[in-house]
């Protein structure tokens, strides 16, 4: 049918509106019109044959994720005796690797969200995918609470319902705030993301070839037909989601950071720890999204689409936050030695000096001198340059969440109840088990989903704009801005 | 035989259907099918044209109300659940503080209007949209599988006061489309 189209789309050239963009480089590469836009994306999930490459990448994270069962399984069978946690260290691998999950999901929002609202379109390229990548971090996120509670079958009791022991949660702990935050962060991020693939899954419907794809997305596409009024009130209903979610999200990494700063123990209890995970969480969330579309465009050929100006746009968003986050480590180590408690002072002396040294050399190493390299342009415009930042960044956050939670729990005040923590085989293999889970969420989402949002790289081409008519019906039609 | 009133009160087409190649035709088309006095009508886009509305004279949509108004229940209900928990049925008195924390009770109240909205917006658009909607007469035009590639469409329905089966059709025809099509129901 492709052959009837008589007219073509002008390229989209280089038209820059983004104030991010200085440079000339597209949002989208030239010559494509909307069936090319339409055929490229749904040519990955509907006629591309899986490619060996696929089945291997798939294979791996299957196996990792079958390790994550395992030690579920075991878990369940033995108890948290398992792990490494004890007095004093009762916070051990779960929590560090439940903030890390957490905060690597915030890009995803940000990018949906807050750049919807600030009218980026560079977003519009890389927002399905990191939405993608929020859920699947949220859900690798909410295994390690639920499984650190040693009775995971009762997780159930956290939330308020009426019940014959007569109890509700205490709704002054952050712990429970906690639950609520991010269930809700699930729930809304898992909404938004439905809500802009309903088009798409219309568009899978009506280009696949087989009836089971007919029947599955068209059921996923719940019968979308592409009306102008279904579109506005879609259009309508994003902003709005887009508007609630850009609290949200910073609502959510600021209860989670109240789950330490509630606490009395000497480096949680900090006013500084809201904003500072906060900007923690988007620095490593744009660094997982890099380290995830770097090989993905290059696998599946997506230049065109995620250009060399996303990249740089993602690594300066990075490079901003890493410097906040910087910033939050400093004022770290000033208030330790300005507030005059002893307690402070010896918790930054531990960690610079104490049994935990090397972690925090190496955190400081890899948050803040390893992302000053993204200053120069030969680094920002070299994706595998990129993609080694952006390693040392996961690294990096991790290690940060590893010495909030150990160091000072292993030294807090009484020299006496002072311990040591390492994490055994089974915090070791829950963890990259995670890693599994997420990476095959993410194999499947790639090889049945549209991972760019058609519908939207549409309106990045100059001929979606409709000039300006001079017979403009005046009826008392409100416009929508 | 209920059968046969349904099919005797319905008109024998859906409407007519008109393709065009580019957005710009597409809402000038539509223009000039409002200005002709069709109310009845819709188009149907790969994408969101925010100039279809205005041409299509369509209504701003009530959307943002309901999604206040599920603001406003997630609020009142999260603020109201903690309270009952804390003061009504679970008092712990804890040093002598109040029962009625409200400070504490503030993320909670936060998160839960925050979902409350969102689950409006959703459901609202959805609900307002008609959908999920399995089977629509314009998914028996082979061509309208183009309405999600790169295809614009416009429809004006058969239960338009000025529809007539040929005149609509010349009517649609003159606009210059690609292709004009009978819709069977």
């Amino acid at each position: 049918m492709s052959s009837s189209e008589t007219r073509d789309n002008v390229p989209a050239g280089d038209r820059s509106e983004s104030p991010l963009g200085t440079t000339a480089t597209p949002v989208i590469g030239p010559g494509h019109t909307f069936a090319s836009i339409t055929d490229k994306i749904s040519a990955i999930v509907l006629t591309r044959p899986t490619t060996r490459r696929w089945w291997i990448g798939f294979s791996i994270a299957f196996m990792l994720m079958m390790m994550l069962f395992f030690t579920i399984s075991a878990l369940l069978v033995v108890g948290v005796g398992l792990w490494g946690i004890n007095v004093p260290v009762g916070w051990g691998f779960d929590i560090v690797n439940f903030v890390w999950w957490i905060g690597i999901g915030h890009a995803g929002t940000l990018i949906s969200a807050i750049l919807l609202l600030l009218r980026q379109k560079w977003r519009t390229s890389i927002n399905r995918f990191a939405e993608a990548m929020t859920i699947f971090a949220v859900m690798c996120a909410g295994l390690f609470p639920i499984m650190h509670m040693g009775r995971p079958w009762f997780a159930y009791w956290l939330t308020p319902y009426p019940n014959t022991m007569g109890l509700w949660p205490q709704f002054r702990s952050p712990l429970v705030w906690d639950v609520f935050a991010v269930s809700t962060y699930a729930l809304v991020s898992l909404l938004f993301w439905y809500i802009g693939l309903i088009p798409d899954f219309g568009t899978l419907r009506d280009r696949s070839t087989t009836r089971v794809g007919r029947v599955i997305y068209g059921v996923l596409s719940m019968g979308w037909r592409g009306s102008a009024m279904h579109w506005h009130r879609h259009e309508v209903a994003s902003l709005l989601l887009a508007g609630i979610a850009t609290p949200l999200v910073v609502s959510v990494h600021t209860i989670v950071s109240f789950d330490f700063a509630v606490g009395i123990v000497p480096g949680w209890h900090a006013t500084i720890f809201p904003p500072y995970f906060v900007a923690g969480a988007v620095y490593a969330g744009f660094a997982m999204v890099l380290t995830l579309t770097i090989p993905v465009r290059a696998i599946y050929g997506l230049e065109d689409f995620i250009t060399s100006r996303h990249l740089e746009n993602m690594a300066k968003v990075m490079l901003v936050t890493g410097l906040v986050v910087a910033y939050g480590y400093m004022v770290e180590m000033f208030m330790a030695w300005y507030s005059g408690n002893l307690y402070e002072h010896y918790m930054i002396k531990n960690r610079f000096f104490g049994p935990y040294r090397l972690m925090y050399w190496a955190l400081l190493t890899c948050n803040v001198v390893a992302p000053q390299f993204v200053w120069l342009k030969k680094v920002r415009s070299s994706p595998a340059a990129l993609w080694c930042v952006a390693m040392f960044v996961n690294v990096g956050m991790w290690l940060e969440r590893y010495v909030i939670v150990v160091v000072s729990l292993s030294r807090d005040f009484m020299p006496s109840s002072w311990g040591r923590y390492s994490g055994t085989i089974f915090d070791w293999s829950f963890y990259i088990g995670t890693i599994g889970l997420f990476l095959t969420l993410l194999y499947l989402f790639i090889r049945f989903m549209p991972m760019i949002s058609i519908f939207e790289m549409h309106t990045l081409l100059p001929d979606a704009q409709v000039p300006e008519t001079k017979e403009s019906e005046s009826t008392g039609e409100v416009s929508h801005d | 035989m209920i059968k046969s009133i349904v099919a005797t009160n319905r008109p024998p087409i859906y409407g007519i259907v008109a393709e065009f190649l580019t957005p710009a035709e597409l809402v000038s088309a539509a223009h000039a099918a409002r200005h002709a006095g069709f109310r009845r009508m819709d188009a149907y886009t790969p994408f969101p044209i925010e100039e279809l509305t205005h041409a299509l004279g369509m209504r701003h949509t009530r959307l943002p109300w309901i999604v206040l108004a599920g603001g406003v229940i997630g609020f009142l209900g999260g603020y109201f659940l903690q309270y009952f928990a804390s003061v009504v049925a679970y008092p712990l008195n804890i040093g002598g503080r109040p029962f009625h924390s409200w400070p504490a009770f503030i993320p909670v109240t936060f998160e839960c209007t925050i979902l409350g909205a969102a689950l409006a917006a959703v459901l609202g658009m959805l609900g307002l949209n008609g959908l999920p909607m399995p089977y629509h007469p314009l998914f028996n035009l082979p061509r309208f599988a183009m309405a999600t590639r790169n295809r614009f469409f416009l429809c004006i329905e058969a239960t338009d006061p000025k529809f007539d089966r040929e005149k609509t059709r010349q009517f649609l025809a003159a606009m210059n489309p690609r292709e004009v099509s009978e819709v069977p129901h």
